[in-house]
């Protein structure tokens, strides 16, 4: 986390002064963003740098959906399959991708390429169905797109 | 999101072509932008500002409808304390995706609404909450804002005036209770996001105790126009009750599902029929989920003689809510529909109260059931029970909105659920799309063999 602390330093200027505390989940994210999960390390480091109680870390991390203790694969693939997605044909393309990847929500290919999540509404209603592959978003999906997906991210992998 | 050309009476804000370049600041600018900050700031009085958005009638658009100017006008000038302003744009109620609208296409509209507003509450440090997960939202909005700084639009001295304010775009980390109120707050002090026990209330004692103005983003955005046209000019626009526009999002059984600005009062058939660009494949109208899935489920029989305006979705029952609309068609499976929610509802309880934290998870296992084919003819009641035991029982509304959408679609689809518990499989084959979509039948009748 260290290296990372003149850029935290450059963001104190456009907050109030005494909002240390305020910075603990941009610094997780931006610490996850570096090292792909928030390590025992950067905790202990951040209680030090941002003097906030160390449980407060471990809550936040614990509490926000989007935060690691541990690696993930290469590509996180999040599937939404909440209301709107599941009546645009979401639950096909569920078991079209654990077919396909060979695993279930929750768990990551053996060759650490691929991890798959069902996630809850990413306000995509209107492109339903979609997901998001680690930032970005995939809209208007059916198989014959997830397909193509799939495949173009693992000619990036390969090269 | 296209920002297509509708019937929906005066537009506010999709009055532009969208093009890769519309969101900067120069076509922002070209198109009148920033010039109502600047009439606030030279012209007007902090006070005179929030009591223009008072008489304007405008309500808040994040989903309670409440008067906007009012929680501004609770908010003492001069009383020596910090006041924060902080914009609500952690959109996640499921159906709703209208705000990310705002945020992809006019970035520079929400920044100029954060600055008058800051100016009338007085605040000098400012908050865009933005959703974790909102990637292109995101980055149109932080781009913005560094072109606003380098413009000299934020930071000491704004538009040559002693009107100073510095702004910060926070994100979230993935937590639908965040975008209530008082759990944003605690989330933007770097905590869990739980929500808080009112009184005090957070304009009162809000970010760090001190006196918070949270507003939705389609709220705010209203501020410039209000500024511009004054509140009578903002009144001409809408119903005597509901002044202004709404912008909706449609998504489910329909052809064209999009974000829409609509004025208000505007017919739900006409929506419908020409926004919607009717049902999908052909097929029937069964009912709308009107403002998130939160809000009361309205049959056909129920919409499609009303006006899109809060007091017509109130008096037939309901509310527009998030204006997060869900339109869905015959055939589709009432009981599998109630079990997606629910499974949502227990996935995003925060667990700080006893009956949500207990009930969400007792709503989802007795659907869970239902869907099994396990269902007992007691589970029915046993859902009205934990229902109603959530309602006003918890600090935040999640449990009791989850006992309205259960409560919603019992009243008016028992009949499928005693179909299913009486017959052990679905009314519909478990659907939940139209015919020609997908085929997720299978997964139900797997579960019911």
């Amino acid at each position: 986390m260290k290296h990372l602390v003149p850029e935290f330093e450059t963001w104190k200027k456009r907050y109030p002064a005494g909002f240390e505390s305020s910075l603990v989940i941009p610094c997780c994210r931006r610490i996850q963003e570096d090292r792909g999960y928030v390590s025992d390390e950067d905790i202990a480091d951040l209680t030090e740098y941002l003097g906030v109680p160390r449980i407060q870390i471990e809550e936040v991390l614990a509490f926000y959906t989007q935060f690691r203790r541990k690696p993930i694969g290469t590509w996180h693939v999040q599937l939404c399959h909440n209301v709107s997605c599941s009546m645009r044909g979401a639950e096909g393309l569920l078991a079209h991708l654990q077919g396909k990847l060979g695993v279930q929500p929750g768990q990551t290919t053996t060759d650490g390429r691929f991890t798959l999540s069902t996630v809850e509404c990413l306000a995509s209603c209107g492109t339903a169905p979609m997901l998001m592959v680690n930032d970005t978003y995939h809209e208007n999906l059916n198989e014959a797109k997830v397909d193509a997906l799939l495949a173009a991210l693992s000619a990036e992998y390969q090269t | 999101m296209s920002n297509r050309i509708t019937t929906g009476g005066q537009k506010l804000f999709m009055t532009f072509d969208i093009t890769p370049t519309s969101h900067s600041l120069a076509e922002y600018k070209a198109r009148g932008g920033y010039s109502a900050l600047r009439k606030a700031l030279t012209e007007m009085k902090p006070e005179q500002v929030t009591k223009e958005v008072l008489a304007s009638g405008l309500l808040g658009h994040g989903g309670a409808a409440f008067l906007a100017g009012r929680k501004w006008g609770v908010v003492k000038l001069n009383d020596g304390q910090p006041h924060y302003l902080c914009m609500n744009a952690d959109e996640g109620e499921p159906g709703t995706f209208k705000d990310r609208w705002f945020l992809e296409n006019t970035p520079h509209l929400l920044l100029e609404s954060m600055l008058i507003g800051s100016y009338a509450l007085q605040g000098r440090h400012s908050f865009i909450y933005i959703r974790g997960e909102f990637d292109l939202a995101y980055r149109r909005m932080a781009d913005a804002l560094e072109e606003a700084y380098a413009a000299g639009l934020f930071g000491e001295n704004i538009l040559g005036t002693d009107f100073a304010c510095d702004l910060v775009i926070y994100r979230g980390a993935g937590s639908y209770v965040c975008g209530e109120a008082s759990a944003m707050l605690t989330s933007l002090e770097g905590k869990k996001g739980y929500p808080r026990n009112r009184p005090p209330r957070l304009t009162v004692a809000g970010l760090y105790q001190k006196p918070t103005v949270v507003n939705n983003v389609e709220t705010l955005a209203n501020v410039p126009y209000i500024v511009t046209h004054g509140a009578e000019g903002f009144r001409k626009v809408g119903t005597a009750e509901s002044p202004g526009t709404q912008v909706i999002s449609v998504s489910g059984h329909i052809n064209t599902p999009g974000v829409y600005e609509l004025e208000y009062g505007y017919p739900f058939a006409d929506f419908l029929a020409n926004e919607c660009g009717g049902m999908l494949n052909g097929s029937e109208l069964k009912c709308v989920v009107p403002g998130g899935i939160s809000t009361k489920v309205l049959t056909k029989d129920d919409i499609m003689p009303l006006r899109m305006d809060h007091h017509s979705f109130v008096a037939a029952g309901s509310q527009l809510g998030s204006q997060g609309m869900i339109v869905v068609a015959e055939g589709t499976c009432m009981v599998r529909l109630l079990q997606v929610m629910l499974r949502f509802y227990h996935h995003e309880s925060c667990g700080q109260c006893t009956p949500c934290r207990e009930g969400m998870g007792w709503l989802e296992r007795i659907s869970n059931r239902l869907v099994a084919g396990q269902g007992r003819p007691e589970d029915i009641d046993r859902l009205y029970q934990i229902s109603r035991a959530n309602d006003g029982t918890t600090i935040c509304g999640l449990g009791d909105a989850a006992g309205y959408a259960t409560v919603g679609i019992l009243d008016k689809y028992r009949n499928e659920f005693d179909y299913f518990i009486e017959h052990k499989k679905s009314m519909f084959g478990g659907r939940l799309e139209v015919a020609g979509i997908g085929d997720n039948a299978r997964l139900v009748d797997a579960a019911v063999a």
